[in-house]
C-alpha cells in the first residue's frame, strides 16, 4: 500500500459523515442535502450533540459561584473547555483564552479597550469580514483616531506594497483577516506581522475561517491577539474565543462590567478579577463552552493536518471543475496555492440570488450575496458573489451536484 | 411547491428586456435603495406633476426578481394618479406578504400577478419589493413629506 493510499484510508470520509447526522436529510422528498455554506457555519457531529445534552441532563449549574457538587461539575467542564482551547491553538497559558459570543464579539472587545487617540491610526484590509471592519470604524471615529486598509490586486491577494505605505510610526493596530471567507485568500501573516512589529503596533488576526480548516498556532503566528468563533469549527452558536497575548490582555481595562468580572466591589469602585474573568461578565455560555470543547476533541481526533489534507484535495477538485463551467469567473485565487475551500464565482448573467435559489431547489445549499465583505466585492466590481465552500465531510460528490446545477441554472435561465 | 412558480414567464421577460430603465431627466425626487442581505440596489427617479405620477425612471442591478418588479412597476405606476398608483402598491404589498395564500388581481395589478409565487420565498419577498419600496420614498420626498431612510 502506498502512503497515500493509507492516507486516504485513514481520513475515512464515509465514516466521518455518519457523525453528522443533518447529511441524511432531505431538503425535499428525493432530494438529499449536498450542504456547501460552510463558511457560514458548519454542520454539528453527534459527540458534540450528545455533550450539551448530558451537560443539560446530568451536571448544569452556575458556574465558579457555587460549592454544591453540580456547581463544581459544571465549572470543571466550562474550565476543561477553556484548557482544551488553549491546547489546540498552543496558548503559552490558559488566562490567555478568553470566551465571548462569537468572533464578532472578541474583535469589539479589543477595538472597544485598545486605547488610541487623534493621530494614531488603524490599519485594516480590503477584503475584512464587516466584523473586522466596523468595529474597527466605530473605534476610530470614537477616538478621533485614522482608518487605513491594505489594498488588494487583481488575482485576490493582499497589495502588499501597500504594506510601507499603510504600516507607519503612527499605526498602533493591525487588524486583518487570516483566511477570507469572500475569496478564500490565506494570508501571509509572518509579511504583515514583520512590518507591524517593525513600528510597534498591535496585531490582531481573525482566524474565523482558518482555525476550523487547518488549526493555528498562536505562538508561532506571532500576533497579539486572535478572534474565533466555534460554530463554524463544528461546535455550537453562541460561543467565540479571543486568545491574547497575557501582557496585551491585562494592560486593557474591562469590556463589560457586571458579575465575575470583579474582584472587590463597593459603591464608590470596584477593581477586576485577573485573567480570564476580568473579560467575561456575568453568566457565561456554559453549555456551549463544553460543546465546543466536544468539537475540539473531535477535530483533534480527526486530526487538523488530515483535515486540511482532505479539505485541499477537494478545493483542487472544485477549482478545476469549476472553471471549466462555461462563463464562470472565480473571485479570488484561482489556484490552491495559499487558498482555503470557500470559493466565490460569478456566472455570466446570471444573478447569484437566481443561481442559489435554483441551486436550491436541487438541494444544493450555497450562500449568495456580498458575505459580509462588501468593499471586497466592490473592489471586484460584483454586487454579489456565489459561494461554495467545503469541510471535513465534504465529498466530490457534492461539488459534482454542484457543476452539474450550475449546468442546469444555465440552461434555465438560456430557455 | 417548484421552483418555477417563482421564474414565470412574464417575471424572465421583463428581466431580459426591462421597461423604463435608464435615469431620465426631469425629476422631483431621487432616491437610493439597497437590499442588504444580498446587494441588491436601485437608484430610482420620480417626477410628479401635480396628484400625477408623470414619470420614474431607475438604474439597477441585482437578481432577475428585482430586476423585473422594477420594471413591472414603472409599468403600472407611470401615468397614474398618485391615489390609484398607491393603492397599487398596498395591494402588491398585501400579496407579496400572503405567502402564496392570495388571488390576485389581475385587472389591479397586471403583470405584477406573476410576483404571486414569490411570496412562499420569504428570501425573494424583499427582491420584489425593493424598487416598490424605492418609488414610495421617492413619491414621499418629491411631496416633501419627511424622507425614509434611503438605505
Ligand atoms: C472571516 C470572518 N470573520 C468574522 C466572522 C464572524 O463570525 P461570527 O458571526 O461568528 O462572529 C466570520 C463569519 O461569518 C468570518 O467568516
Amino acid at each position: 500500500m502506498t502512503l497515500d493510499a493509507a492516507a486516504k484510508l485513514a481520513y475515512d470520509i464515509s465514516r466521518v459523515r455518519k457523525d453528522f447526522p443533518i447529511l441524511d436529510r432531505e431538503v425535499r422528498p428525493g432530494v438529499p442535502l449536498v450542504y456547501l455554506d460552510n463558511a457560514a457555519t458548519s454542520q454539528k457531529p453527534q459527540q458534540v450533540l450528545d455533550t450539551m445534552r448530558d451537560y443539560y441532563e446530568q451536571h448544569n449549574a452556575n458556574v465558579h459561584r457555587g460549592i454544591h457538587t453540580l456547581a463544581e461539575e459544571a465549572t470543571a467542564l466550562y474550565e476543561g473547555a477553556r484548557d482544551k482551547v488553549a491546547s489546540f491553538v498552543n496558548a503559552a497559558d490558559r488566562r490567555e483564552v478568553i470566551f465571548t459570543k462569537n468572533s464578532t464579539e472578541a474583535l469589539n472587545l479589543l477595538a472597544r479597550t485598545i486605547p488610541l487617540a487623534a493621530g494614531d491610526e488603524v490599519v485594516v484590509t480590503e477584503m475584512e469580514h464587516h466584523s473586522n471592519l466596523v468595529p474597527w470604524q466605530l473605534a476610530t471615529q470614537r477616538t478621533g483616531a485614522t482608518l487605513k486598509w491594505i489594498g488588494l490586486t487583481d488575482d485576490g491577494r493582499l497589495d502588499l506594497a501597500d504594506l510601507d505605505r499603510t504600516i507607519t510610526s503612527k499605526t498602533k493596530v493591525v487588524a486583518f483577516v487570516h483566511q477570507s471567507n469572500l475569496l478564500g485568500t490565506v494570508n501571509p501573516v509572518d509579511v504583515v506581522v514583520a512590518k507591524a512589529r517593525e513600528v510597534g503596533a498591535i496585531t490582531v488576526l481573525d482566524a474565523s475561517q482558518s482555525v476550523p480548516h487547518m488549526g493555528i498556532d498562536v505562538q508561532a503566528l506571532g500576533v497579539d491577539a486572535v478572534a474565533f468563533t466555534g460554530h463554524k469549527m463544528c461546535g455550537p452558536t453562541g460561543i467565540g474565543l479571543l486568545w491574547g497575548r497575557a501582557e496585551l490582555l491585562d494592560s486593557l481595562p474591562p469590556f463589560l462590567g457586571g458579575g465575575e468580572m470583579i474582584d472587590e466591589v463597593t459603591m464608590a469602585g470596584s477593581t477586576w478579577a485577573v485573567l480570564p474573568h476580568k473579560f467575561e461578565a456575568g453568566t457565561p455560555m456554559i453549555a456551549e463552552a463544553v460543546g465546543l470543547g466536544a468539537a475540539i476533541d473531535y477535530l483533534s481526533d480527526l486530526g487538523m493536518d488530515a483535515i486540511r489534507d482532505h479539505e485541499h484535495e477537494l478545493t483542487a477538485y472544485a477549482l478545476e471543475r469549476l472553471q471549466r463551467v462555461e462563463g464562470l469567473r472565480i473571485i479570488g485565487p484561482a489556484t490552491t496555492e495559499d487558498r482555503g475551500g470557500a470559493i466565490s464565482f460569478a456566472l455570466d448573467g446570471i444573478h447569484p440570488h437566481d443561481v442559489g435559489q435554483l441551486l436550491d431547489e436541487l438541494g444544493v445549499a450555497v450562500r449568495v450575496g456580498h458575505h459580509c465583505a462588501r468593499p471586497a466585492c466592490l473592489r471586484y466590481g460584483v454586487p454579489a458573489t456565489t459561494r461554495a465552500s467545503v469541510h471535513l465531510y465534504t465529498t466530490t460528490g457534492e461539488i459534482d451536484a454542484l457543476v452539474e446545477g450550475l449546468d442546469h441554472v444555465r440552461r434555465y435561465f438560456s430557455r | 411547491m417548484t421552483v418555477d412558480s417563482m421564474y414565470q414567464e412574464i417575471i424572465l421577460d421583463h428581466y431580459k428586456n426591462p421597461h423604463h430603465r435608464g435615469l431620465r431627466e426631469p425629476f422631483d425626487a431621487e432616491v437610493r435603495h439597497l437590499n442588504p442581505t444580498c446587494g441588491d440596489e436601485i437608484t430610482l427617479r420620480v417626477q410628479l406633476d401635480g396628484d400625477t405620477v408623470k414619470d420614474v425612471s431607475y438604474d439597477s442591478e441585482g437578481c432577475s426578481i428585482s430586476q423585473a418588479s422594477a420594471s413591472v412597476m414603472a409599468d403600472l405606476v407611470i401615468g397614474k394618479d398618485l391615489a390609484s398608483a398607491t393603492s397599487t402598491y398596498d395591494e402588491f404589498l398585501e400579496l407579496m406578504q400572503s405567502k402564496g395564500q392570495l388571488e390576485p388581481d389581475e385587472d389591479v395589478l397586471e403583470d405584477a400577478i406573476a410576483f404571486a409565487g414569490v411570496s412562499k420565498y420569504p428570501a425573494r419577498v424583499k427582491c420584489a419589493l425593493l424598487a416598490w419600496m424605492a418609488w414610495r420614498d421617492a413619491v414621499g420626498q418629491a411631496r416633501g413629506e419627511v424622507g425614509e431612510s434611503t438605505t
